[in-house]
């Protein structure tokens, strides 16, 4: 087993991020032009590293897979962003922000690199406003906050429901300052099919193909950044967009990046319920809701099954008979539980028989007492655009009926292995926002992805790739032409010519639809042993069938949307067994990965800290052998370990 | 549900392109409309053929990346509704629905129904941005700013970027687009700096890519899924003649 | 291809409303010595007789000349540049747009040209005697320019004429009003709603005001 070395810096907690700074290696002016950084993806930490260290002065060659940098899915994140600004004077500290995390993620991130997202989250908050991000305000003309689950304090900052467009299209126009003064490149309609690694070890250079007319690409630099957010289309049915995908990071994987705890995934509480089997995505609803919305199911079954049926309405439920089971289970935070704890919660009463909807697998949320108590102008105001955003999906007005809503996959804290500098094991390989594991530990707080993006994308990455290029100024500019560009491109292209010689009969989104379901069932909101076992086995021959029977139609040469999805879904096969073996062998229940052998007789998780307290970082060792688990053990010096506790403040 | 679709093929940049009809059935009223060409899709893929290509991704009408002009309007007839947002339920069982790519010079068609809306990159490279650099800049709650002000700024970023716009204009004029970005920074303290440089490289932008005139038709408010004011247009020139006197 | 020949495009639009804005004045002018008919054949004379005499007037057509050039001139620029802007057009068109009659206004407007020729040499160039036999006299020898007016509302088929292009002109109008305002910047929301009222109203007025001159004459009710 290979020695883990996280790199993080000595000192007390709340000291170590400067004491880095202090004692960095810079690049000087001069010898920034003679750098070059890949940037793969443009969402908050893609476009905010690629602009920040345009600014420097590095070349930056930025890609993304849209038709523009403002397309990338952080664009539909909704309710805000986080800081420890603590302007509502109600408590708030960067120590709390951090505590907060930690225990949210149910004590599986790195304590330092918590502390660091913590501590740089004000700095977003000031340098997005400064940017005109037209954050919510109060008639005052001061920042407005608004609370999230998991948190007694009001931290979260917000434009209206659409905060991570706001922000996106913030660093989008820091990134077009830059690409119009020349710092940095764009290449848009671009995807990266395959990482370089250099024969010293070093991460030089990315293959991508063209989107429009098909060719490959290969391009060169000094140190590469993956910002390609997550992977939770695994699951086919997912918030997630439709060209978010995995394949860059498994790429990367697959060239010796460690993989950490792939099977953390996040279940988000509201989303609107699927609907049938040609649905093709699911929509989330913003958290915010449960700030005022109460999450109910009927107290008798009876009554559940009459509203399938539609032989009763949600209205005609008398008080006594509902179960607001949020507030039964968890009186202190109630609605406002986090993520997993108020997904696995809904689960939990649709199984028992309780759920609601046509299928079943659906709970209320009602903003019938925030109705009564604000007026309906209030919430219209609040909550308007949600509300017309689900009348428009589902034909149902929730000023008159409440909404239904059901958990859907929506996050991933796994993600490939970091470092404090956010440098993956291999040298010059950085990985930021979703695609990387390190901040969220099993579980991510709501308005947290983006202030991870942000924070690792305008003040990580911009200071830690420097003192990783420091000692690249005399290396020169790196050639394409050498035997591992040539070995990457060949490697994809047989990739290609393989998929298209398959000729089956089957689209792939069959296939994909098929490995969701696996996915879904084996390894979604509960898992055991047998069912992961299950799952695995499932996944193989699923993975053999779709070599034998995808069928991608057309020529590799210009737009083939069939190709793309062949090479991301073959991709993905690889990708859901490695996350079910990680689930296998995670002995315990902790935050998004739920195993139903470790949970309390009350049904709350149950964390195994003897044996499990570690980030498991799998390491790829070929096509026929099992991965090798690396083990970062976890230390907690500042924060004291509990249970993690939602019933009481 | 049933419906015959007239879909514009086109297979290349340079080809001339076509209406090709094809027929769905048994849709169910509670697909999006992209779901339903899906579906076609899949269809298309059973048998051998090319798929149609489209524009789509985040599907929760907010990346502004689809397109489709259904029936004579950019994201079809619901207001305030972008084409992944669209559901079935709206169409009339065995309707015919036409199905086009945005047409303006300056997007021109790249296949089938995807369009080339780089353009609009290139006007947010001429100017639509405040020119901070990270870091040194002041705390957020230094420069308050009037609630009043701050929403109308939030109501002109709202703008996707989609297209629908120009898509809709009978001129293919760019200016609701141009002036929701050049509206937000203006109204706020942080972009007044550089508002009159601004609205004056992103105009000349504009023109230079070859957009229409805008005639104050107001079809693009009329069809804009975000609901984007043409108060912005107003502002926009207001801004636009203060740049140039002074 | 750029929309860049003569002058940006905003630019242009605003040399447009100010132009239109311009000529939506004189129209009124033009309103007020025509409804002089209504009431006197001398008081519309006198009316002519200033607006023939005055120097101030005299040279000031000159600029309303150039007015109408311009205007033109432009409309015509932004209207080719616009139809480049769309090389290929839509198979299915919906009904979109907010202003209806903007659609119409290269069409509206070159017939409100044609018109404007026909009418200059009806009454302008007659009374500047390059055409015709002059403008009749009065008992006192003077120019009876309402004669002149009366002889010609005469014809049913002018008359059918002159109303339908005033009819046009109000839709012409319509559009104009508000449009001018909206490309000035002046479109604010507490008084839109008011300016878009004024404009339909204002291009209401005009096409009555103008209409019903040669009706009543034609019907013998003046």
């Amino acid at each position: 087993m290979t020695k883990i070395d996280s790199k993080i810096p000595e000192g007390p907690i709340a000291e170590k991020w400067t004491r880095y700074k202090e004692h960095q290696k810079l690049v000087n002016p001069a010898n920034k032009r003679k750098i070059d950084i890949i940037v793969v993806g443009t969402g908050l930490a893609g476009s905010s590293a690629a602009a920040s260290l345009g600014e420097m002065g590095f070349n930056v060659k930025v890609f993304c897979i849209q038709d523009s940098p403002r397309r990338a899915h952080s664009i539909a994140a909704q309710g805000g962003i986080n800081a420890a600004k603590n302007y509502p004077n109600d408590g708030d500290t960067i120590y709390r922000l951090f505590y907060d995390t930690v225990k949210g993620g149910d004590y599986r991130s790195r304590e330092s690199n918590t502390y660091r997202l913590a501590e740089v989250s004000n700095n977003i908050i000031d340098q997005c406003v400064a940017q005109g991000v037209p954050f919510a305000r109060e008639y005052s003309g001061y920042l407005a906050n608004r609370s999230f689950g998991g948190a007694l304090v009001s931290r979260t900052f917000y434009a209206r429901g659409q905060t991570g467009q706001q922000l996106l299209l913030g660093a989008y126009g820091a990134l077009s300052k830059e690409i119009k003064r020349g710092s940095v490149k764009l290449y848009t309609r671009r995807e990266m099919l395959d990482l370089v690694v250099m024969k010293d070890g070093r991460a030089r250079g990315i293959i991508v193909r063209n989107l429009f007319t098909g060719e490959l690409e290969r391009y060169s630099a000094h140190a590469v950044l993956l910002a390609t957010g997550g992977y939770g289309n695994v699951y086919f049915l997912s918030t997630n967009a439709m060209t978010s995908n995995g394949s860059a990071a498994w790429r990367a994987y697959k060239r010796g990046a460690y993989f950490a705890n792939p099977c953390y995934v996040q279940i988000h509480p509201t989303c609107i319920p699927v609907h049938g089997e040609y649905q093709s995505k699911l929509t989330l609803m913003s958290e915010s809701l449960r700030n005022d919305g109460r999450i109910w199911v009927p107290k008798k079954k009876e009554d559940a099954e009459r509203i399938r049926k539609k032989e009763l309405r949600p209205r005609d439920i008398p008080e006594e008979d509902r179960d607001y089971y949020l507030e039964r289970r968890y009186p202190a935070f109630g609605n406002l539980a986090p993520r997993d704890v108020s997904s696995r919660a809904a689960k939990e009463r649709c199984d028992a028989g309780y759920g609601v909807g046509p299928t079943g697998l659906a709970v209320f949320l009602d903003l019938k007492d925030a109705i009564a108590r604000l007026g309906k102008e209030v919430i219209k105001a609040r909550y308007g655009n949600l509300i017309d955003m689900y009348e428009r999906i589902t034909g149902e007005n929730a000023y008159e009926t409440p909404f239904m809503i059901y958990p859907a996959v929506h996050y991933c804290m796994g993600g490939l292995w970091v470092d404090y500098e956010l440098e993956s094991n291999i040298p010059g390989l950085f990985v930021g926002g979703e695609a990387n594991f390190s901040d969220h530990g099993a579980n991510r707080l709501g308005a947290s992805a983006i202030m991870q993006g942000l924070s690792d994308g305008y003040f990580i990455l911009p200071y830690t790739m420097q003192n990783y290029l420091a000692d690249q100024i005399t290396v020169g500019p790196i050639p394409t032409n050498t035997s591992e560009f040539d070995e990457a491109e060949k490697d994809v292209q047989a990739r290609i010519d393989r998929l298209m010689a398959v000729k089956g009969k089957v689209p792939v989104d069959t296939f994909h639809k098929k490995l969701g379901h696996i996915m879904w069932e084996h390894v979604g909101m509960a898992r055991n042993r047998e069912g992961l076992k299950e799952g695995i086995k499932m996944i193989q021959e699923l993975r053999e069938d779709f070599w034998k029977n995808v069928r991608v139609p057309g020529n590799p040469m210009g737009i083939n949307i069939e190709l793309e999805k062949a090479l991301r879904v073959a991709d993905f096969l690889e990708l859901g067994e490695l996350m079910a073996r990680d689930a296998l062998h995670r002995e315990e229940s902790a935050g998004g990965h739920f195993r139903e052998e470790y949970q309390t007789p009350d049904g709350e998780a149950m964390r195994n800290d003897k044996d499990f307290m570690y980030v498991a970082a799998w390491e790829y060792k070929g096509d026929d052998k099992e991965p090798a688990l690396n083990k970062e053990e976890l230390n907690y010096e500042y924060i004291e370990v509990k249970t993690r506790n939602y019933k009481t403040a | 549900m049933n419906f015959k679709l007239k879909i514009w093929r086109q297979a290349s940049p340079n080809d001339k392109g076509q209406f090709v009809d094809y027929e769905v059935h048994d849709i169910s009223s509670d697909a999006s409309f992209l779901e339903m060409i899906d579906i076609l899709n899949d269809e298309l893929v059973e048998k051998g053929e090319d798929p149609i290509a489209f524009d789509h991704d985040c599907r929760e009408g907010i990346c502004g990346m689809c397109s489709m002009f259904i029936n004579g309007h950019p994201h079809g007839p619901e207001a305030a509704t972008t084409t992944c947002q669209l559901h079935m339920r709206k169409f009339k069982d065995g309707e015919t629905i036409v199905i086009e790519p945005w047409r303006a010079r300056p997007f021109p068609v790249i296949k089938d129904l995807i369009v080339d809306r780089s353009a609009f990159d290139e006007i947010i490279r001429a100017g639509g941005f405040i020119s901070v650099t990270t870091g040194g800049v002041p705390d957020a709650n230094a420069i308050p700013i009037k609630k009043e002000v701050a929403d109308l700024a939030m109501d002109a970023a709202a703008c996707i970027g989609c297209g629908a716009c120009v898509a809709a204009c009978k001129n293919a004029s760019a200016m609701l687009f141009v002036s929701a970005k050049v509206s937000q920074f203006a109204l706020l303290p942080q972009g007044k700096v550089e508002a009159k440089d601004r609205v004056k490289s992103m105009v000349a932008k504009m023109d230079e890519l070859g957009f229409g005139n805008c005639t104050n038709t107001y079809a693009c408010e009329a069809e804009c899924p975000k609901e984007i004011s043409i108060t912005n247009i107003a502002r926009m020139n207001r801004q636009f003649i203060g740049a140039k006197l002074g | 291809m750029s929309n860049k020949p003569f002058y940006s495009s905003i630019t242009k639009k605003i040399i447009m409303s100010l132009m239109g804005l311009f000529l939506i004045t004189f129209l009124v002018v033009h309103l007020t010595l025509n409804s002089f008919l209504l009431f006197s054949n001398d008081l519309f004379n006198a009316g002519a007789h200033f607006m023939g005499t005055d120097p101030f007037i005299q040279a000031f057509q000159w600029v309303l000349f150039a007015g109408f050039a311009i205007h033109i001139f432009y409309g015509i620029v932004l209207q080719i540049q616009n139809w480049i802007s769309r090389p290929k057009g839509y198979k299915r068109r919906a009904f979109m747009e907010q202003s209806p009659f903007s659609k119409y206004m290269i069409y509206t407007g070159l017939l409100i040209f044609i018109f404007l020729i026909i009418h200059l040499g009806n009454f302008f160039f007659v009374k500047m005697g390059w055409i015709g036999n002059g403008v009749p006299l009065t008992s006192n020898g003077e120019e009876n320019m309402a004669e002149l007016v009366r002889n010609l509302f005469q014809h049913g088929g002018y008359v059918a004429f002159y109303v339908i292009m005033f009819i046009l002109m109000g839709f012409h109008l319509d559009h104009a009003f508000q449009s001018a305002f909206q490309t000035l910047g002046l479109n604010h929301k507490t008084y839109w709603g008011f300016i878009k009222g004024l404009s339909r109203a204002y291009a209401i007025v005009i096409t009555i005001g103008f209409v019903i001159i040669p009706l009543f004459i034609y019907f013998k009710i003046v």
